[in-house]
């Protein structure tokens, strides 16, 4: 991956100062600043509407902000000049509704992206992409379309889909939110390889079990703004604002 | 067989079959058929062309390009392809060159009948396919887009690689639909004389009287034929293009 200049692996990897997005009128996000080393889980929960899956998808260019700065690996990533497919390498992305491509089996929607994008071997991606798979426990299922497969085999295949492009960061969008309970948890389980190898991962979710079990950090939004964050251990336990206490009430 | 024919005609005097034994009505017959087939196969490939780049230029930034894709759809649904040939051929057909012949008095537009019958029955049914397209390309949820934009790709692969081969597949029953229609409007062409099959059938029984109801019957037939090959074969090819599990 190509490092970007004056950014070494001891600084953040992902860097947001006062993050300010609007949708129009509506202000979403209202200064939101966060900083993510390498090879960190970090858990952003909060109730709906507060602006956590704007947060994550402005981080890789989805959404664009209005003010603040948004840096991964040391490269702004709201820079007008900034070469998206550069930054889209960096950061995989997984979708609550999965949107894997319908018309592609489960294997083609893994190699796609190498193959168009990165214009890798054909046969090299379809070895790795055979291999995440197999990572993934969805081996047997290559040449299922996804609409032969359940919700959390989709996700699975969405995952494997992403992590086909080497990123250095993932990103998880409440992707156990559209599951069945029963297939939530080999997505979970999946993920939590994930963090264990490593890997960088920002996750927006609703599932504070799994939350508490595997992030380093939490952090809690509500109405645009960071309210409250800490390591699970005492965030559940020791929460000071009200607001946060009032959502881990209703929701723990 | 021919002796069959010409005795039906002498004993049942509405019931000449004369295409089934005169060779001179029979040639007129087949290569009305012909034209027809010819006339259709070109207006089906250059409306769907015309379909998927004006639904491409729809999606365009500039406001003019759109509102000229807008405009000329409105004016060819809105208007009766039938004013639209005589138009294409009386009007826009006097402002084309021609070309004079060695015998330097003979006169031939570049643009013969045929080719404005092509050209207007194309924009005609053209127009349609341009909202049948955009119809199936909006079908395509914008999270599949932004899934293929996040793993890198283009806009021209988003396009290419997934919306296109998604939308097409939405839009397969509609487009049947108005290549039906189109098949069936390219009788109108008779009206600047493009010698299709109604065209030349017309010929017939207004020369033989005595042949009108066999005449009618064939040009039924040959239609209730053309049509039927058409809807297989695009059956068959939407079966062909279904994705497992996806849209059932």
């Amino acid at each position: 991956m190509t490092a970007t200049a004056g950014w070494t692996p001891d600084q953040p990897i992902v860097s947001l100062k006062d993050v300010h997005k609007s949708f129009g009128e509506l202000e979403v996000l209202k200064g939101v600043s966060f900083d993510v080393m390498k090879g960190e889980v970090i858990c952003i929960i909060g109730p709906s509407g507060s602006g956590k899956s704007t947060l994550i998808r402005c981080i890789n260019a989805l959404n664009n902000i209005q003010k603040g700065s948004i840096k991964v690996e040391g490269q702004e990533v709201h820079d007008p000049k900034l070469d998206k497919l550069e930054l889209r390498k960096k950061v995989g992305m997984v979708f609550q509704q999965y949107n894997l491509f319908p018309h592609k089996t489960a294997l083609e929607n893994v190699m796609m992206a190498p193959v168009l994008v990165l214009k890798q071997d054909k046969a090299d991606v379809e070895e790795r992409a055979r291999k995440l798979m197999a990572k993934v426990r969805l081996q047997g299922k290559e040449d299922n379309y996804p609409g032969e497969l359940s919700g959390g085999q989709q996700q699975r295949v969405a995952i494997a889909r992403s992590l086909a492009m080497n990123p250095d960061v993932m990103l998880f969008d409440e992707v156990t939110a559209a599951l069945d309970p029963e297939t939530v948890k080999e997505v979970l389980v999946t993920i939590k390889e994930l963090a264990q190898e490593g890997m960088t991962c920002i996750l927006v979710t609703h599932e504070m079990g799994f939350a508490r079990e595997i992030a380093d950090h939490i952090y809690f939004t509500d109405r645009g703004v960071i309210v409250e964050h800490g390591p699970p251990a005492t965030f559940f336990t020791e929460a000071k604002d009200p607001r946060t206490k009032k959502f881990l009430e209703q929701i723990l | 067989m021919e002796d069959y024919f010409r005795e039906l005609a002498e004993q049942a005097p509405r019931w000449n079959f004369i295409w089934m034994y005169d060779e001179r009505q029979q040639g007129k017959i087949l290569s009305g058929i012909w034209m027809t087939i010819n006339l259709s196969i070109a207006c089906v490939i250059f409306s769907v062309i015309i379909g998927v780049v004006g639904a491409w230029m729809q999606g365009a930034k500039s406001a003019i390009v759109r509102g000229i894709v807008q405009a000329y759809i409105q004016f060819f649904r809105n208007t009766p392809p039938f004013v639209q040939l005589l138009f294409f051929y009386f009007a826009l057909g006097q402002f084309t060159p021609a070309v004079v012949g060695e015998d330097g008095w003979t006169v031939t537009p570049i643009i013969s009948n045929v080719g404005w019958a092509i050209i207007a029955l194309s924009f005609f049914a053209g127009a349609f396919n341009v909202e049948i397209f955009r119809a199936g390309i909006e079908a395509v949820p914008d999270s599949t887009r932004e899934a293929a934009e996040s793993l890198g790709f283009s806009r021209l692969q988003t396009y290419t690689e997934v919306v296109l081969p998604l939308a097409f597949r939405v839009s397969l029953p509609a487009l049947n639909n108005n290549l039906v229609n189109l098949v069936k409007t390219t009788t109108q062409a008779l009206a600047i004389a493009v010698p299709e099959l109604l065209y030349q059938a017309r010929t017939i029984w207004s020369d033989f009287p005595s042949a009108q109801y066999p005449t009618m019957i064939l040009v039924w037939v040959v239609y209730i034929l053309l049509v039927g090959v058409l809807v297989f074969g695009m059956h068959r090819w939407e079966r062909a293009m279904r994705i497992p599990g996806y849209g059932q």
